[in-house]
């Protein structure tokens, strides 16, 4: 958005230059409404929508790579997917930093007890990422040292299928649980 | 390969002759592993089978040690070769065999409450069993403190500290705990085991065409170079040879892989000393790469590519074209990173004399691949022993000086250059005709055959229902993959399955280096080591 008169957003697209943010014909974010007894340039939203929106696209991601998905974790985040064109660039790998968990890879029984742990440090309110068949059920590794799917020991908002999934599919889970952020009242 | 057949006291001495004398000059343990042979014959039930080599004289040999069930014991090669430590461990682990004086005899792929040995004939491979707490590892860090007490002495002020599992520079399941004093690593204990997925379990229950995809995801960064080597050592089970044109794909997609893992590791080994920008350039790259393995293979990761006998599909019109494209993009893509870097300051600092070892003890610890040639030891299997067609490519096979971080990172760099080389001048001699071998027990028909005539009908149905069934035999085929040497040891009982299927990975003797390589150096040595050695999870662990 480049900045209009009374910090109105003004669009970018050149058909388009000139023509406030907010003029009729332009949706609004949900919640966000026009009509506003101040004046110009002034919004009404709940406090609850305003603070999702931010959360929503400021999701720092925690990637608990642990196989061949992680690789393909890497491609999502190089130059061509880019991860941060959603506002989920700031890949932390402490688990204190950040918001969403994304356990992308096979988990082993040796490995639970670490994922558990790892889930647990990370602070409220926080989301979890199955990227993958073998996070999401263990996949073609029915066998005795595979965990069968880590929701056996975290909860977990968003399956994603595929060994290993398409960068597409990870962007789309990301956007999922943008939705998901959304929609859940924010926590006081 | 030769077999020898020895008692089980007398391999200590054995392996020492074999080692030193210098007509044989077997200096590399290549693997040790044990074949459950319970339903193979009566009598002993395990043979402990050692894979020497003899990188001189290029030979190899085959030494088999019976061992009873209820008195399950065997001398330890660990005094002889360095390798024989993890090896042992693990056999241990998964068979239950036990090697005397043996330095540290415990788990090292399944975790420490697990009950049983999962690759015995007998142990239900659904039989999954829940770890409650991680080990704290500190048993053998007592080990070690007591084994090799530190000069300088006194642990008032050590500092214990976890690198791993879940950091980005163990890339994922890798987990060291040191001992610091202040910065210097005293004391590193590498536990790795935590992507022990049960490739060998899995590929016991498994047709041999239907392991093809679990070897994908061995060494996930160049996942057509396992696929090669698999169908290499099922196809030298078979005794079957495969055509022409299959052997010149084939090195058209191991080359285009090595290329693929090379610029993965140097990427993330320079993200992990801060050089982000690298990983931008070379990730490009790969992404370009992967483009053309989807085209020919449908998959950007996991490609399942080889059949035994052969390929899944020819390859596509526009292939030759999009390699050629790609090929192109090489040179600006490295030469962008090695501007970067090769000259650079805080590069070189970072690693020129970080992480040595000479050739002797690299050998000692199974050492293969970019990581052996940097000791400057020009030892590439594609040179000494050639397949599919090697010796026919005009190529280098670049080595290193001192064994260093630097020299690491650099022959990885000419490598892809090779690699390219080998690609190109294999597109241009690509001959034509049939990329499978025509055998009904093999191969399954064409479609028309099948549903024209009998002879195609019967053919068709005896592979879907009763799968490839090499003779009853052993054998072990090395493949130069990315890593070093990756080589398959199957064994067949004549039946649909492998009776065992042992992956020698190259990582996991590497690996066994570390604390070797480590103790003694700054904190901060350890990524950047651990960074060029390339660690791959998946075939570490297995």
């Amino acid at each position: 958005m480049a900045q209009g008169r009374d910090g109105v957003g003004v669009s970018e697209d050149p058909a388009r230059r000139g023509v406030p943010a907010d003029s009729p014909g332009r949706p609004l974010p949900r919640g966000i409404h026009r009509e506003s007894p101040v004046g110009e340039g002034v919004y009404l939203t709940k406090l609850d929508l305003a603070i999702n929106w931010a959360r929503k696209n400021s999701i720092w991601p925690l990637p608990f790579g642990t196989a061949c998905c992680a690789i393909e974790f890497m491609g999502v985040v190089s130059s061509v997917f880019d991860l941060s064109r959603f506002g989920a660039e700031v890949v932390r790998f402490s688990p204190r930093q950040s918001d969403l968990l994304l356990v992308a890879g096979t988990v082993t029984y040796k490995q639970a007890p670490i994922l558990r742990r790892i889930y647990e440090q990370m602070c409220e309110p926080k989301w979890v990422v199955a990227m993958g068949v073998c996070a999401s059920s263990g996949g073609f590794y029915d066998n005795y040292c595979t965990l069968q799917g880590i929701d056996k020991v975290i909860p977990v908002d968003f399956y994603i299928a595929g060994c290993p999934p398409r960068p597409e599919a990870i962007l789309q889970a990301l956007l999922e649980i943008q939705k998901k952020i959304e929609r859940n009242p924010a926590p006081r | 390969m030769p077999v020898v057949r020895l008692a089980r006291g007398a391999i200590t001495e054995a392996l020492r002759f074999l080692r030193d004398e210098p007509s044989y000059r077997f200096d590399m343990l290549t693997d040790l592993t044990v074949v459950d042979c319970g339903e193979l014959r009566d009598g002993d039930r395990f043979d402990v089978v050692y894979l020497l080599h003899s990188l001189e004289r290029g030979e190899r040999l085959a030494i088999k040690s019976p061992v009873p069930e209820e008195d399950c014991w065997i001398e330890t090669a660990t005094g002889i070769y360095k390798n024989a430590d993890w090896t042992e461990r693990e056999a241990y682990d998964q068979y239950g065999v036990v090697f005397r004086d043996h330095p540290n005899l415990k788990r090292i792929l399944n975790h420490k409450e697990f009950v049983g040995h999962p690759l015995r004939r007998d142990y239900d491979i659904y039989k999954g069993q829940w770890l409650s707490e991680v080990d704290d590892l500190e048993d053998e860090l007592e080990r070690r403190r007591r084994r090799d007490p530190t000069p300088r002495g006194g642990q008032a002020d050590a500092m214990i500290l976890n690198l791993g599992p879940s950091h980005p520079a163990a890339h994922g399941t890798l987990r060291n705990l040191v001992e610091l004093e202040g910065e210097t690593v005293r004391y590193c204990i590498p536990e790795i085991g935590y992507l022990h997925r049960g490739f060998e379990k899995s590929a016991e229950t498994h047709e041999y065409n239907q392991v093809i995809p679990y070897t994908d995801r061995l060494n996930y960064c160049s996942c057509l170079i396992n696929n090669v080597a698999y169908s290499r050592a099922v196809e030298a089970l078979c005794g079957i040879e495969v055509t022409d044109r299959c052997k010149f794909i084939r090195v058209i997609i191991t080359e285009l892989s090595r290329i693929m893992d090379h610029l993965v590791c140097n990427a993330a080994n320079l993200v992990d000393l801060g050089a982000l920008t690298n990983y931008w350039y070379l990730f490009n790259l790969r992404e370009r790469i992967y483009n053309v393995i989807e085209s020919l293979t449908g998959a950007r990761l996991t490609t399942s590519y080889t059949r035994i006998g052969g390929l899944w599909a020819d390859i596509t019109p526009d292939f030759e074209e999009a390699v050629r494209a790609v090929l192109k993009e090489v040179p600006k893509a490295v030469g962008d990173t090695l501007k970067l870097i090769a000259r650079n300051k805080i590069f070189i600092d970072r690693t020129v004399g970080i992480g040595v070892i000479d050739a002797e003890e690299a050998i000692s610890f199974g050492f293969t691949g970019p990581c052996l040639r940097a000791t400057g030891y020009e030892y590439d299997l594609r040179k000494r022993h050639p397949y599919d067609h090697y010796d026919s490519f005009d190529f280098e096979i670049p080595s290193g000086h001192q064994g260093d971080t630097y020299d690491r990172v650099m022959v990885r760099f000419e490598e892809i250059r090779q690699s390219c080389r080998i690609v190109e001048q294999a597109l241009d001699k690509m001959p034509s005709g049939p990329v499978n071998v025509e055998h009904p027990r093999i191969i399954l028909p064409p479609k028309k055959q099948t549903y024209e005539s009998i002879e195609g009908l019967v053919g068709h149905f005896k592979l879907i229902m009763h799968g490839v069934n090499p003779p009853v035999g052993e054998a072990y085929v090395a493949t130069e993959a990315a890593n070093g040497e990756l080589g398959f040891f199957i064994v067949s009982d004549g039946g649909m399955k492998p009776y065992k299927c042992k992956v020698r990975p190259p990582c996991f003797h590497i690996y066994s280096a570390l604390p070797r390589l480590v103790e003694g150096g700054m904190v901060a040595d350890v990524v950047a080591i651990l960074g060029s050695l390339n660690i791959i999870a998946g075939e570490l662990d297995r």
